[in-house]
């Protein structure tokens, strides 16, 4: 079970009272009516599910009640910033963008050898 | 003297405390202490068990948690009765009832033992390759089969009496283990103030000072320096001692589950106590003592009674007083083992001999050995043993192939050296690393905030372990924020260094031998399993351990992952870190379901949601629905009536004179601020800001694919307030999606939701009787069709208490809901009964609101709508605004295959002959002579009988179906073929003129 | 005209836990859903007689009214004298949403040595005095329900929850004490 810093909070707690809410930073066209399939098939239905770093949004439900985004590494779970929703994409020094290459081997992801 | 075994003058348990055991039936005595092995032990028994797939006769291997063999099934009464427990966990209590597992008819004489003699036939693999065909007789012949006779124990069949407990803990510093290195580092930490829980599986701390009785700490015997140190660290503010408490599972930002036996070893426990509590730990720094774990040789034969590991073999003498044998051999690769036969010899046990498989042991055990004259042969290799329920002999060779002799041994001792136990830090996802010097798998990358100390990383030597710990203790102390305390210094002494240790197959059962050399004893993997499994392309550790078993199950390893790796290395001539190590799995050892489910049981297995009315309905004989987590009123059958008779009546009495519903559980938000309307204008189809105060309307809201999300009334109290209600069952994830879109889409709108669906008890009051019924109790609110027309709301008081008075209507009728605060609404209702009564009301529960609704064509979403429909496929697009630039699901519903032809449409069904009532779910036809499989255009959503009609009534979701009036379509069912007619949604007062009654 | 309607809360007249963690239900209160911006903070402090809190967890009290922080734009008040706090925040200027929530919420109070731990049974909140201090208020989960958790007292808590999942959080509140209290 993880623990979530909420930014409004300002303390972690308990992955119970949060909710998870898919990716972050993916706007709402401001002209929706009007925007061709394809931008909407982009908009809502696309998304990259990334090995390792991932920017994706939470709300602490039963918490503060607030949506915020966090930067975690998909495989690791480890969360390298939490931030109020609305801020940019925080920097991350030293922490590399996700591959893209896919990994299908169960060694490849869980296996221990060294 | 509790057992011919116990030697007096030995161990630490107290002669006069014993304690009656039965096992298999016969009466044994124990002390106070003992564990179940250690009693049989030192009754004489050593056979307790059938191995799982050989039936071979199997003895107690460990005096631990690894133990593979001796697995037992404990009773304290019929119901308390536990299959698949450790002998050499499980502490004796009085009146205990101990049985022998899976075999039949007795444990000496075992009819599945016949399956040693066909082992053959059982190699790795063999549930893969023997019984592939015919694959029919599978299921109904060989997995019975199986099953029968390769299993463990039996599972209990009455309902657990018991209760579990349940706790949350936070601390700076979770120590596992309360061995030397586990309560150095514990008490390093509490001493610099850190907040700290110190865990450990067995009923006293200690850890190997139960068996290692030449340790020394601060000049105390090591075994009583870690009571008073547990003591002391108990008696500390800061610090948790948990003993009998198992770390079972390590998971994601250091949340460690643990496992606390709270009164499996007592006689009569206080009905109070909970049977195991479940701990759920958060540390912000964990550190692992979790120790290590003797390995046993791999040998022909190796599994008999009376062959066990040669510390366990040191705890019973040390710890319970026990002698395993009365004439013992030793065989190991390892210096630690011959501190066992010193042991023995001292409390006046024969050693028949030490079998060194290593040419030169560690000089100061050899000298020791001579000196206690006990015979020593290095360069030698047990090969074979002898004996049916207990090893009589051991055959010993000179490596490489010499004469053979056989020495009578009642018990037999091994070591191959010991596995540190890295099982806890591989499940917190660290990456294990094999250390060549040392033939060890050592806790490498670490992937959370956790430090191994101790045997478990490796560390030789008791000094070097105590400042490890120390410094780890500190140091997790010192992270965490603690700044107290005195440096912790601790000095420790022991008689012998340890060198040496094996892994893999010994001598007799290397490459081109068949022998039976047990690798893995719980699933009877031999060491030419693993061969076999690499010769037939298993080359992955991972597809090893599945092809063999090896490993598996509550083993998790313990003890047979090493020798299985090093045999499987040899094979595949590739070194030990080239083939890795399987993962290990929680949990440690295995949990019982009651600890994992702890409170959630019985009522409090999930909230029963009673209205604020519930009461009054039960005690007007309502019949309850789980709708969600709420009770609902169901219908009220009378005397005599069924629940068609019930339904019936109340629909023909709402439309003939009024009925009385409990609304309650509809969702309500109070949408509040100057941006409202603009804020519903972007959440539902309709338009909001054109809403008068006072007036409301039927919204619908959509998903942004276009797609029905939640319908219901929404009430404008004034220019910034709006009471908007949803479904019952949509009332929270409607709140989450509205919050979402508010605080992350729409954030500069001045607006604020508030959940008030428990605020309000609401009471509707519907027919043609309704606004006699309520207008005496109502005060400032005038009631007239002019003043207060359907779909208005106004604020006044019912009964002298505040009010939300809504004019709308559910049924088709005029009608009313009262909202009142909760707490009021059972008062009310009794007086809006006292008055509806007289006037031949009747109270109504949900199966008449669905009937009711149904003749009007109003929808329920999520039983006329699916996810799949759009508000035009429903039949209400009319509330989609056409003016509106932006609401959720705008674009979505110009998608392409939202604005196609013939989609499926929501449509009434007549079946041609009215009593004939068709199935919800049912599929429908054009063509029901088409050869299968046949096209359907789609299915029944909403089907009664329709009393006021007078016949059956079903709503549809048809493909093109508003294009198919008056058609004739099929419902074919398993018996029969119903024809139906297409018809309008409205069954019953198409012109609607009742609603303004 | 009727009689006025009598008030019938959720749970009645029960006890529950033990003696080191007594759980008992609380007096009926009024309650209000305050939310506001920054800069309506002071206006309605002043209407309200208390200053309404800005630190997460925090919590004030005034008269037998308290304010407790449940998120950056949002308070839960509780007045223990019934006070009619929807009339209060009508006569504040200030823009902001006050929504009665008296009969939503009932409470329960855990009291006695063992309180937190009769809590901390089902709710997984740090409950250390260093993070969870006498006057700190959170929304969180108790069980498979959310509740606010206040506390009041060195001993002292109050939990609130909806009134349908009072009978639940009594029960789970009961067996937790009996637990924490052995």
């Amino acid at each position: 079970m993880l623990l979530i810093y909420c930014p409004y909070c300002e303390e972690e707690r308990s992955e119970l009272e949060f909710r998870h809410g898919g990716d972050a930073h993916i706007a709402r066209p401001a002209n929706i009516a009007d925007i061709t399939d394809e931008a909407f098939q982009d908009y809502f239905f696309l998304r990259d599910n990334p090995k390792g770093l991932i920017f994706e949004r939470w709300r602490h439900i039963h918490g503060c009640g607030r949506f915020f985004n966090a930067a975690r590494d998909t495989v690791s779970d480890r969360f390298f910033a939490s931030y109020k929703a609305g801020e940019p994409k925080p920097d991350l020094p030293g922490v590399a963008p996700a591959s893209e290459k896919t990994v299908e081997t169960y060694e490849a992801t869980e296996g221990n050898a060294q | 003297m509790s057992g011919a075994n116990r030697i007096a003058g030995q161990g630490r348990l107290t002669p006069a405390r014993t304690a009656r055991f039965t096992f298999d039936g016969v009466s044994y005595e124990a002390l106070a202490g003992d564990t179940v092995a250690s009693a049989l032990i030192a009754n004489g028994v050593h056979l307790v068990g059938r191995s799982f797939k050989y039936h071979r006769p199997r003895g107690i291997l460990s005096a631990g948690a690894e133990e593979p063999n001796a697995l037992v099934d404990v009773a304290r009464d019929a119901a308390r009765r536990q299959p698949n427990v450790r002998a050499t966990v499980q502490e004796v209590f009085d009146g205990m009832k101990v049985e022998s597992q899976n075999r039949w008819p007795s444990l000496s004489f075992d009819i599945g033992g016949i399956n040693d003699f066909f082992s053959p036939f059982f190699a790795a693999g063999f549930y893969y390759k023997t019984f592939m065909w015919p694959k029919a007789a599978w299921e109904k012949l060989y997995e019975p089969f199986i099953r029968r006779a390769a299993g463990l124990g039996v599972a209990p069949t009455e309902a657990d009496p018991d209760h579990y407990a349940s706790r949350y803990a936070y601390c700076d510093v979770l120590v596992v283990g309360a061995g030397v290195a586990g309560l150095s580092a514990a008490l390093a930490a509490a001493e610099a103030g850190a907040r700290v829980i110190l865990c450990d599986e067995q009923p006293e701390a200690g850890g190997a000072l139960h068996f290692d009785t030449s340790v020394t700490i601060d000049g105390k015997p090591g075994y009583d320096w870690a009571q008073a140190t547990a003591a002391r660290l108990a008696a500390m503010e800061n610090v948790t001692v948990l003993s009998r408490t198992t770390a079972f599972g390590y998971y994601n930002h250091n949340f460690v589950g643990l496992a606390e036996r709270v009164t499996d070893h007592l006689a009569r426990p206080d009905r109070k106590l909970p049977r195991e509590r479940l701990w759920q730990v958060r540390a912000k720094r964990v550190i692992l003592a979790t120790g290590s774990i003797e390995r046993h040789m791999v040998f022909a034969n190796n599994d008999r009674p009376g062959i066990m590991l040669a510390s366990a073999a040191r705890t019973y003498l040390n710890h319970f007083g026990v002698a395993v044998g009365r004439k013992v051999g030793v065989y190991t690769a390892n210096d630690s083992a011959y501190e066992a036969a010193f042991d023995l010899k001292r409390a006046g046990v024969t050693v028949a001999a030490i079998v060194d498989s290593r040419d030169k042991p560690g000089e100061a055990v050899l000298a020791e050995a001579r000196k206690l004259g006990i015979e020593v042969l290095t360069g030698h290799s047990v090969v074979n043993t002898k004996g049916h329920r207990r090893v009589s002999s051991m055959s010993v060779a000179r490596n490489g192939g010499g004469a053979a002799r056989w020495i009578a041994v009642d018990a037999l001792l091994m070591s191959a050296g010991w596995t540190p136990s890295v099982h806890l830090f591989s499940q917190s996802r660290g990456k294990v690393a094999y250390d060549a010097a040392s033939g060890r798998f050592l806790p490498g990358t670490y992937a959370q905030d956790c430090l191994s100390v101790g045997s478990c990383n490796g560390t030789d030597g008791l000094q070097a372990t105590i400042e490890e710990a120390l410094a780890a203790g500190e140091l997790m102390a010192r992270a965490t924020g603690n700044e107290g305390g005195a440096k912790v210094e601790l000095s420790g002494e022991n008689a012998f260094e340890w060198s040496g240790g094996m892994a893999g197959a010994g001598e007799g059962a290397g490459v081109d031998t068949t022998v039976k050399a047990f690798v893995d004893f719980q699933h009877d993997v031999c060491a030419k399993d693993i061969r076999l499994a690499v010769r037939e392309g298993m080359h992955s550790i991972e597809h090893i351990k599945r092809f063999t078993t090896t490993g598996m199950a509550t083993d998790q390893g313990k003890l047979s992952n090493i020798h299985g790796l090093a045999i499987a290395s040899e094979v595949l001539n590739r070194e030990i870190p080239k083939i890795g190590l399987t993962t290990f799995r929680a949990p440690y050892t295995p949990v019982t379901f009651g600890t994992l489910i702890s409170h959630s049981r019985g009522e409090l297995f999930d909230p029963a949601r009673k209205t604020p009315m519930h009461a009054w309905e039960e005690a007007h004989g309502a019949v309850f629905e789980d709708v969600g987590n709420w009770k609902r009123a169901w219908y009220y059958p009378r005397a005599g009536e069924t629940m068609h008779d019930a339904v019936n009546r109340e629909c023909r009495t709402v439309r003939e004179a009024a009925g009385v519903f409990d609304a309650s559980t509809l969702g309500k938000i109070e949408v509040v601020g100057p941006d409202a309307a603009t804020f519903l204008n972007l959440m539902y189809t309709n338009a909001w800001d054109t809403l008068k105060p006072g007036r409301c309307r039927y919204g619908i809201m959509l998903r942004e694919d276009g797609f029905v999300y939640d319908d219901g009334v929404v009430g404008r109290l004034a220019e910034d307030r709006f009471h908007v209600t949803t479904t019952t069952g949509g009332a929270p994830r409607v709140m989450h999606h509205m919050e979402d879109y508010l605080q992350t889409e729409f954030p500069h709108l001045k607006v604020w939701l508030t959940s008030t669906t428990e605020q309000w008890a609401v009471i509707a009051v519907q027919g043609p009787k309704a606004r006699e019924i309520i207008a005496p109790l109502v005060e400032g609110i005038d009631l007239s069709n002019e003043a207060f027309p359907h779909m208005s709301v106004r604020e006044g008081k019912i009964c002298g208490v505040p009010t939300r008075l809504f004019r709308m209507s559910f049924t088709g009728e005029a009608g009313y809901e009262v909202n009142v605060p909760a707490d009021y609404g059972q008062a009310v209702l009794e007086a809006i009964w006292a008055r509806a009564e007289p006037l031949g009301a009747c109270a109504y529960g949900t199966e008449t609101m669905h009937v009711l609704r149904a003749e009007k064509g109003y929808i329920i979403v999520g039983q006329d709508t699916d996810g799949t429909v759009t508000p035009y496929d429903a039949g209400v697009g009319w509330a989609v605004s056409k003016k509106k630039t932006d609401f959720v699901g705008i674009r979505g519903l110009k998608r392409p295959d939202l604005v196609k032809e013939g989609r499926k449409q929501l449509v009434g069904l007549l079946t041609k002959d009215p009593t004939v009532v068709l199935e919800e779910g049912a599929q429908i036809v054009a063509d029901p002579n088409q050869p299968k499989p046949m096209t359907m255009l789609g299915h029944v959503t909403s089907s009664y009988w329709s009393e006021n009609c007078g016949r059956s009534i079903a709503l549809a979701l048809v493909a093109g179906g508003q294009a198919r009036m008056g058609q004739t379509l099929y419902v074919p069912m398993p018996d029969r073929t119903i024809a139906v007619e297409v018809s309008d949604m409205v069954f019953i007062d198409k012109e609607g003129g009742r609603l303004n009654g | 005209m009727a009689d006025t309607a009598l008030r019938l809360p959720p749970l009645g007249l029960r006890h529950g836990g033990s003696a080191a963690a007594r759980v008992t239900p609380a007096a009926p209160a009024t309650r209000l859903s305050l939310r506001a911006g920054p800069e309506a903070l002071d206006a309605l402090s002043a209407a309200f007689g208390l200053t309404l809190p800005t630190r997460p967890k925090g919590s004030a009290l005034a008269n037998g009214r308290h304010a407790l922080w449940l998120g950056p734009d949002e308070w839960l008040l509780i007045d223990e004298n019934e006070a009619d706090l929807m009339a209060v925040a009508a006569g504040a200027s200030a823009l902001h949403s006050a929504t009665d929530i008296s009969h939503r919420n009932t409470a329960i109070l855990v009291s006695g040595p063992a309180a937190a731990g009769a809590i901390a049974s089902a709710c997984p909140l740090d409950l250390g005095n260093a993070i969870f201090p006498v006057g700190a208020a959170a929304r969180t989960v108790l069980g498979k329900i959310e509740i606010v958790l206040f506390r009041s007292g060195e001993e002292d808590y109050r939990v609130e929850c909806w009134r349908s999942f009072a009978p639940y959080a009594f029960g789970l509140l009961s067996e937790g004490a009996e637990d924490a209290g052995l």
